[in-house]
C-alpha cells in the first residue's frame, strides 16, 4: 500500500498546514522521532521534578497559614495568605502555559507523529491531580515520565509511569501498607489495590485477559513500598513493603522487600503475550479504526512479543502495514487533537496562545473543551477518553465544535485567511466537493473557515 | 461486547439517538415512567450545620460563635433554616421543601473533595472496586424502554452520576449554536454524507430551537413569568438557566435531569460565601417550581453533596472538610415540611473523631427510597444494582 503524505499528516499528525510539510515517508517519521525533540527544545515545558520543590513550599505556607489562623494572629495571616495566594497564581499560570505549549508543540512540529504518541501514551496511563495542589502537574509528568521514553521499549515506559509520584498519589499506592509491615504493626492504615488492579487491567493485560482477583491482591503486596517522600520524590519504603514472597501470574518475586522485585514483576508483566495484544490493540484502535483490521493487530501484537516490547519496532509494524493507510478516515479527532488540527490548519502564531489572557485562555479554550465533552487533564477515570466516534459526536460535542469553530478563530487569527484558500490548506487533495463550495459560498471569512473545520473531512482522521 | 469494555471504549458521554433528518425535531421515545426526578450535585461541601441549624442543641451555639449569627425562619424548633434560605419557607409550608440531617455518603477520613464526590455519584462505599459508571445511570440500565431523551446531564461539567452504559443525553446552554439561515444550509451540505456529525447536529440545532421556539420553553417562560415566587430570584445565573433547561426538558419526554452547582467550599468569610450559594441554591429550586409548572407535582428534587464540614468553625470564620451533612429535598411528588434525622447531638463525645457531624444515615438511602417511590424500582435493585451493598433500611417517609 503506497505511503500518502497527506494520509501520513492528518491520520499520524495533527493534520495539514500552509507553514509545515507533511511527512515524506514512514522511514522518515520514524527516524525524526530517534532525533532530536526539537518541539520540545523550542517550546520547552517544565518536568515534574523541577517544579515539585515549589510545590513543597506551598504546602508548608499552607500549614503556616493554618497554625496562623488557629494562633489568631492577624498579621501573619494576611502575609502568609498572600504568600499563598502568589504561588498558586503561579500554579494556575504553569498550567495554563504547559497547556498552551503542548497546543503549539501540536500545531507547527514537522514531527507531529511524536506529538500524538506523546497523547497516546499520556492517555494510557492517565494521571489526574490527586489534589489542587498538583493541578500543575499532570503535563509535567507527561514530559518527565512518558515523553523521554516514546522511542524506548514498553518495560522502560511502564516502569518510569507506575513508579512515578504523580500515578503513586493518583492510584493510591503511597498510601498501601502491608498488611504485616513494620508500619501495619505501628496502626497504620491498610493495603489498596486501585493501582495493582488497574496496571493489569488498563496498563498492560487488559481486562479481557485471563488473570484473577489473587492475582490482583499478591500484585497489591508486591507493589507496597512504592512511596512518595516527603519532597513529593519517588522513595521505596520498606517499613510499609509486606514481607514476604508473592506469587501471580505463574511467578514467584522473592521475599526481599526491595525495588528490584517490583521492577522484576513489572518487566515481566509488561512483556506477557496479553500486554503485547492489549497494546497493539490500543494502538491500532487509536490511530486507525475503531474496529481495525485484525491482521493489524496480529502483526502489531508479533512484533512487540518478538522484541520484548521495543516501541520503534511496534511503530515500524504500524506504519508499514497495508491496513494503516486505508483511505477511509474512520476516527473521530477528540476534542483537543481538533482545537490543535484547527491551529495548524490556520497556522495560528504561538504569540496568539502564549499572550492570551487567563481570562481569555478560560473563554477560548478550557470552557469550549468541556461543552465538547474533553475537561482538559480531567478525564473521568483512569481509562482515559473515549476512542469511539460516537463518544465524541453528540449533540452537545457537535454544537461545542461548531461554536468554537464560528468563534474562536477569530481571536486567535483576526487576519483570517481567505476561505476559497483555507479549504486547501486544511484539507489537501482530500477536500469534499461539498466543502469546497461551502467555503465559497459562505457570507463572511468567519463563517466560511467553520464550515471546513466543522465538516466532517476535517474532524476525522 | 461486555460492559466495562463498551465503557472502556467510551460510552462516556451517551449515545445519541437514531439518526433524523437535518432540522426535523426530535423524535422522543415514550418514558418509563411519569415521574421526574432531578438530582443536583453541590459541589464543594455544603455545611448542613449552617443551611439547617440545629439551634435547638445545646451545644451548636458554642461551636458557631461567629458564623451562625444572622437568624433565620424557624422550621421545627429544633432546627431553624439559614436567612438565605427564607425564601423557600412558602415551599416548606406547603410541604413541598424538606431536609435530611446528619447524613453522607459512606466516604470517610480522607475528605477529598476529589474522591468525595467521586464516590457521591458512583454511589459506591469505596473507588477501589473499579466501579466507573454512575448511580442513575445504573437506574436506567436497569429499566427497559428508556431513550437517550429519558435522562439528561445538564451543564458543562462532567456529571458521573450519569455516566455509563445506558444512553443518555447531555446538553449545556452554554453552548449557543447561532447560525444565520445560510450557515445552517450550508452545514446540512457539509455533513449530509456522514450520518454520525448529520444527527448529531440535527440534534444539537433541535435542541437550540426548541429553547427558543418550543412549546416546552414557552410554557416554561410564561409560567416563570407568571410566578409571584420569582420575583426575588436574579435570572441571570448559570445556575438559572441549568434549571430552565432541565425544567423544559423535563416538560417534555425527560424524566431524569442532574447538574451541579459549585461554591461550597467556604474555609473562611462563610457568611457571605454561603448566602451566595444557598441563594442560588434557593433560585434554582424556585426556577424549577416554577419552571415545570403543573409537572411539578410529579417531581422529587434531591440537592446532595460529597460531604458536610467541621462541627467548630475555624480561625477564619468558615469551617474545614467534614463527614455528616444534610441533604434538602424538594418537589411536589416528595412529603416535605420536615426535618427527617436520627440526630447525633454535637456533644465533644458525639462528634464524629471529635470534629465532624456523625452521620447516622447513608445519604444513598434515602435517594433509593425516593427512585423506588417515584419509580416503583424494586429494593433489590436499589440495593444491588443501583447503590450495591447498600442497605436501604427503613422507609424514611420522603415520597408522598
Amino acid at each position: 500500500m503506497p505511503f500518502d503524505p497527506t494520509l501520513a499528516a492528518i491520520r499520524f499528525g495533527y493534520g495539514l498546514s500552509p507553514g509545515v510539510a507533511p511527512p515524506a515517508s514512514s522511514a522518515s517519521m520514524l527516524e525524526a522521532l530517534l532525533g532530536p525533540d526539537s518541539a520540545a527544545a523550542d517550546w520547552p515545558i517544565p518536568t515534574y521534578s523541577t517544579l515539585i520543590p515549589a510545590t513543597r513550599n506551598l504546602r508548608s505556607l499552607t500549614r503556616e497559614r493554618t497554625r496562623a489562623r488557629n494562633a489568631d494572629n492577624p498579621t501573619q495571616l494576611a502575609e502568609l495568605a498572600s504568600k499563598v495566594s502568589a504561588l498558586q497564581d503561579a500554579n494556575r499560570a504553569i498550567k495554563v502555559s504547559t497547556f498552551a505549549h503542548t497546543l503549539i508543540r501540536g500545531s507547527w512540529s514537522a514531527d507531529a507523529f511524536r506529538e500524538r504518541l506523546t497523547a497516546f501514551w499520556a492517555d494510557h496511563f492517565t494521571v489526574r491531580a490527586a489534589q489542587g495542589m498538583l493541578q500543575h502537574l499532570v503535563t509535567p509528568f507527561v514530559e518527565e515520565a512518558i515523553r523521554p521514553n516514546l522511542a524506548e521499549t514498553f518495560p522502560q515506559m511502564l516502569r518510569a509511569v507506575v513508579t512515578h509520584p504523580m500515578m503513586l498519589s493518583y492510584l493510591n499506592q503511597n498510601t498501601s501498607v502491608g498488611p504485616t509491615s513494620r508500619a501495619a504493626r505501628g496502626g497504620r492504615r491498610g493495603l489498596n489495590e486501585n493501582l495493582a488492579r488497574e496496571l493489569l487491567e488498563l496498563h498492560t493485560l487488559g481486562v479481557t485477559a485471563d488473570y484473577g482477583q489473587d492475582d490482583v491482591r499478591e500484585l497489591a503486596e508486591l507493589l507496597t513500598g512504592l512511596s512518595i517522600d516527603e519532597n513529593g520524590d519517588f522513595e521505596f519504603d520498606a517499613r510499609i513493603a509486606e514481607p514476604g514472597a508473592e506469587t501471580l501470574l505463574g511467578t514467584t518475586y522473592a521475599a526481599a522487600d526491595s525495588l528490584d522485585n517490583i521492577h522484576a514483576a513489572l518487566d515481566n508483566i509488561a512483556t506477557m503475550p496479553a500486554t503485547a495484544r492489549h497494546i497493539a490493540t490500543k494502538l491500532a484502535v487509536h490511530f486507525v479504526a475503531d474496529t481495525p483490521d485484525s491482521g493489524l493487530v496480529d502483526a502489531i501484537a508479533a512484533t512487540f512479543d518478538a522484541t520484548g516490547g521495543d516501541l520503534m519496532a511496534v511503530y515500524g509494524t504500524l506504519l508499514a502495514h497495508p491496513a494503516a493507510w486505508q483511505p477511509t478516515l474512520a476516527k473521530v479527532k477528540p476534542p483537543v487533537a481538533f482545537i490543535t488540527s484547527a491551529l495548524r490548519a490556520l497556522a495560528v502564531g504561538p504569540d496568539a496562545l502564549t499572550g492570551l489572557a487567563n481570562g481569555e485562555w478560560r473563554k477560548t479554550m478550557e470552557r469550549p473543551l468541556r461543552v465538547m465533552g474533553q475537561d482538559w487533564e480531567k478525564p473521568l477515570g483512569p481509562d482515559g477518553w473515549p476512542e469511539d466516534a460516537a463518544a465524541w459526536i453528540t449533540p452537545q460535542g457537535m454544537a461545542g465544535r461548531i461554536d468554537w469553530a464560528m468563534s474562536a478563530p477569530e481571536v486567535l487569527r483576526p487576519d483570517l485567511p481567505d476561505p476559497r484558500q483555507f479549504v486547501r490548506d486544511a484539507l489537501g487533495n482530500l477536500a469534499p466537493d461539498a466543502v469546497i463550495f461551502a467555503s465559497q459560498a459562505a457570507e463572511t471569512r468567519a463563517e466560511g473557515i467553520a464550515l471546513v473545520l466543522t465538516s466532517p473531512a476535517f474532524q476525522r482522521r | 461486547m461486555d460492559r466495562r469494555k463498551f465503557l472502556r471504549n467510551g460510552a462516556l458521554f451517551g449515545c445519541s439517538a437514531a439518526a433524523s433528518p437535518l432540522f426535523a425535531p426530535i423524535a422522543f421515545a415514550s418514558a418509563p415512567w411519569d415521574n421526574r426526578l432531578v438530582v443536583i450535585i453541590l459541589r464543594g461541601a455544603m455545611d448542613g450545620l449552617d443551611a439547617v441549624r440545629p439551634v435547638g442543641d445545646a451545644d451548636w451555639a458554642g461551636l458557631r460563635p461567629t458564623i451562625g449569627g444572622l437568624p433565620g425562619p424557624d422550621l421545627t424548633g429544633f432546627f431553624a433554616l439559614h436567612p438565605a434560605l427564607a425564601h423557600l419557607m412558602p415551599l416548606w409550608r406547603a410541604g413541598e421543601v424538606g431536609f435530611a440531617h446528619a447524613v453522607s455518603t459512606p466516604y470517610r477520613d480522607k475528605r477529598s473533595h476529589f474522591d468525595g464526590q467521586d464516590i457521591l455519584e458512583a454511589g459506591v462505599a469505596s473507588l477501589t472496586g473499579g466501579q466507573r459508571d454512575g448511580w442513575l445511570n445504573r437506574l436506567m440500565q436497569t429499566v427497559p424502554g428508556i431513550s437517550a431523551e429519558t435522562a439528561f446531564a445538564v451543564g458543562r461539567e462532567q456529571m458521573l452520576i450519569l455516566t455509563g452504559a445506558a444512553p443518555v443525553s447531555a446538553w449545556s446552554p452554554e453552548a449557543r449554536l447561532r447560525l444565520s439561515q445560510q450557515t445552517r444550509s450550508l452545514m446540512e451540505m457539509v455533513l449530509h454524507d456522514d450520518p454520525l456529525f448529520r444527527s448529531a447536529s440535527a440534534e444539537a440545532l433541535a435542541i437550540v430551537d426548541s429553547i427558543a421556539l418550543g412549546s416546552e420553553a414557552d410554557d416554561v417562560a410564561a409560567d416563570l413569568a407568571d410566578s409571584p415566587m420569582m420575583a426575588g430570584v436574579t435570572a441571570n445565573g448559570d445556575h438559572i438557566k441549568l434549571a430552565e433547561f432541565a425544567a423544559t426538558r423535563l416538560r417534555g419526554e425527560t424524566r431524569i435531569a442532574s447538574f451541579s452547582i459549585g461554591g461550597w467550599d467556604t474555609h473562611q468569610q462563610q457568611t457571605g460565601g454561603l448566602t451566595r450559594s444557598l441563594t442560588a441554591l434557593a433560585d434554582t429550586i424556585l426556577t424549577l417550581r416554577a419552571g415545570l409548572g403543573p409537572v411539578w407535582e410529579k417531581t422529587g428534587v434531591i440537592c446532595m453533596t460529597e460531604f458536610g464540614r467541621t462541627a467548630r468553625e475555624n480561625g477564619t470564620r468558615g469551617t474545614d472538610h467534614g463527614t455528616g451533612g444534610a441533604m434538602v429535598y424538594a418537589g411536589g411528588a416528595l412529603r416535605g415540611g420536615q426535618v427527617v434525622t436520627d440526630w447525633p447531638g454535637l456533644a465533644e463525645a458525639d462528634l464524629y473523631a471529635g470534629r465532624d457531624l456523625l452521620p447516622t444515615r447513608d445519604v444513598r438511602a434515602h435517594a433509593g427510597w425516593i427512585m423506588r417511590g417515584l419509580f416503583g424500582v424494586a429494593g433489590t435493585v436499589i440495593e444491588n444494582a443501583v447503590f450495591p451493598g447498600l442497605d436501604l433500611g427503613a422507609d424514611p417517609g420522603l415520597v408522598l
